[in-house]
C-alpha cells in the first residue's frame, strides 16, 4: 500500500515550456529584434558586439514581457476570437497570474539588463515602451477607441529608437523618422487585416474602425495612411542613415503601397466578398514585405557606408 | 514506493525544468561574456563605494 495516489488522467492544464515562450509573442519579438537591430546598426557610433547582442536580446525580452502582460489582460477577448483562442491562457494551459508574474519579472529584468549592458537612457526608453504597450494600449485604448491601432502602434515603433539610443545614448531626427515609419505603417497594416478578419473583432467587441465607422470609411483611412506614410518613408532616405539604395527602394515600395491603398479604397464590400478579400490579403502581405525591405535597405546603406560607399 | 512509470505529465515537467535550466545557464553566460567585453573595452572595474581610494585621488589622474 502507498500513501501516494496518482492521478492517471491527463490534465490538459499542464503547460509546456513552449507555452511560456508563446506568452512572449515570438512573432512580434522577431519584428522588434529586426527593427531594433537596424536602429543600432545605422547609428553613427558603434558598440562592442557583445554589448550590441545583449542589448538586442533584452530589448526583445522587454517586448516579449509586454506581450505576456497583454495576453494576461486580454485573455477574455482572446478566448472569443478564433485566431487567439488557442493561446496559453484562454486554452487553460497557463494561469493568468503566472502570465502576469512572468510579464512583470521579465519587464524588470530586461530594463535592468539593458541599463547595465548599454545605458540608462535606452533602459528608460524600454521601460516606457513596455508601459505604453501594456497599459496605454492594452488597458486604456484597445477596448475604448477605434484609434487604438493608431496610438498603440507607437509601442511597436519604439524599438528602432531604442536600438539607436543603445549606440548614441539619445534621440535624433533619424531615429524619430524610423519611429514614424513604423508608426504610420501600423494602421494600414492592421486595418487591411481587420477587413478580412472582420468576424473575429466583431465577436470580441474590440472597437475596430471597421466596426465603429464602417468598412468604406476604413478603406478610405487605409488610403489616407499610405499617402501620409510615403513622405515619412522617403524623408528618412534624405538623412544621414539614407542613401541612393534606400531612396530608390522607398520610392518603389511606397508607390506599390499607395497603389494597394487606392485599390482597397476603390473596392466595394460586395466585390471584396466575391473574391474572398483577395486585394486586402495581398496588401496585408505586401505591408509585411514593405517594412522588412525599408529596414533592410537602411541596413544595406549602413553596410555600404562601412566600406566607404553608400550614404550621401 | 517510488514512481516507476513515466506519465506524459512527467515529460512535460521535464521539458519545463530543462527549459528553465538552459535559460538560466544562458543568462549566466551572457552576464559573464558581457562583463569580459565591458572590461576589455575599458569599462569601470571598480565602483564608487563612498571611501577614498588611491585610484580616485587627483594624483591618479596626473
Amino acid at each position: 500500500m502507498s500513501d501516494f495516489t496518482a492521478n492517471t488522467s491527463s490534465p490538459p492544464q499542464e503547460a509546456t515550456f513552449g507555452d511560456y515562450l508563446a506568452l512572449l509573442k515570438p512573432r512580434v519579438m522577431s519584428l522588434v529584434v529586426f527593427t531594433a537591430f537596424v536602429g543600432l546598426m545605422v547609428a553613427p557610433q558603434g558598440v562592442p558586439p557583445m554589448v550590441g547582442f545583449t542589448a538586442i536580446l533584452f530589448i526583445a525580452l522587454g517586448g516579449g514581457a509586454s506581450g505576456a502582460l497583454n495576453m494576461w489582460y486580454d485573455a477574455d477577448i482572446d478566448a472569443v476570437m478564433k485566431r487567439t483562442s488557442g493561446r496559453p491562457i484562454p486554452s487553460g494551459r497557463v494561469a493568468p497570474g503566472e502570465a502576469l508574474g512572468l510579464g512583470l519579472w521579465l519587464s524588470a529584468l530586461s530594463v535592468v539588463m539593458l541599463g547595465l549592458a548599454a545605458n540608462w537612457f535606452a533602459a528608460g526608453f524600454l521601460a516606457f515602451t513596455i508601459f505604453f504597450y501594456a497599459v496605454v494600449y492594452t488597458i486604456w485604448l484597445k477596448r475604448s477607441t477605434p484609434q487604438n491601432i493608431v496610438i498603440g502602434g507607437a509601442a511597436g515603433a519604439f524599438p528602432p529608437m531604442i536600438g539607436w539610443a543603445v549606440a548614441t545614448g539619445g534621440v535624433s531626427l533619424e531615429s524619430v523618422l524610423m519611429f514614424a515609419l513604423v508608426f504610420m505603417w501600423t494602421p494600414p497594416h492592421f486595418w487591411a487585416l481587420a477587413l478580412f478578419m472582420k468576424s473575429d473583432y466583431d465577436a470580441a467587441k474590440v472597437p475596430m474602425l471597421t466596426v465603429t465607422h464602417g468598412r468604406p470609411h476604413t478603406r478610405k483611412m487605409i488610403l489616407a495612411y499610405t499617402l501620409l506614410l510615403s513622405p515619412v518613408a522617403i524623408a528618412a532616405g534624405l538623412t544621414t542613415i539614407g542613401g541612393p539604395v534606400y531612396l530608390a527602394a522607398a520610392v518603389v515600395l511606397n508607390l506599390i503601397f499607395v497603389k494597394g491603398g487606392y485599390d482597397i479604397w476603390r473596392r466595394t464590400e460586395d466585390a471584396a466578398r466575391a473574391d474572398d478579400y483577395r486585394t486586402e490579403k495581398k496588401v496585408f502581405r505586401f505591408s509585411l514585405l514593405y517594412l522588412f525591405l525599408h529596414f533592410g535597405a537602411l541596413l544595406v546603406e549602413a553596410g555600404l557606408r562601412s566600406v566607404g560607399l553608400g550614404g550621401w | 514506493m517510488p514512481i516507476t512509470e513515466t506519465h506524459e505529465i512527467h515529460n512535460r515537467r521535464m521539458g519545463r525544468n530543462l527549459g528553465v535550466g538552459l535559460t538560466l545557464l544562458a543568462f549566466v553566460a551572457i552576464v559573464f561574456f558581457l562583463t569580459v567585453s565591458k572590461i576589455r573595452n575599458g569599462g569601470a572595474m571598480e565602483g564608487f563605494d563612498h571611501t577614498v581610494r588611491p585610484s580616485i585621488t587627483e594624483e591618479a589622474y596626473e
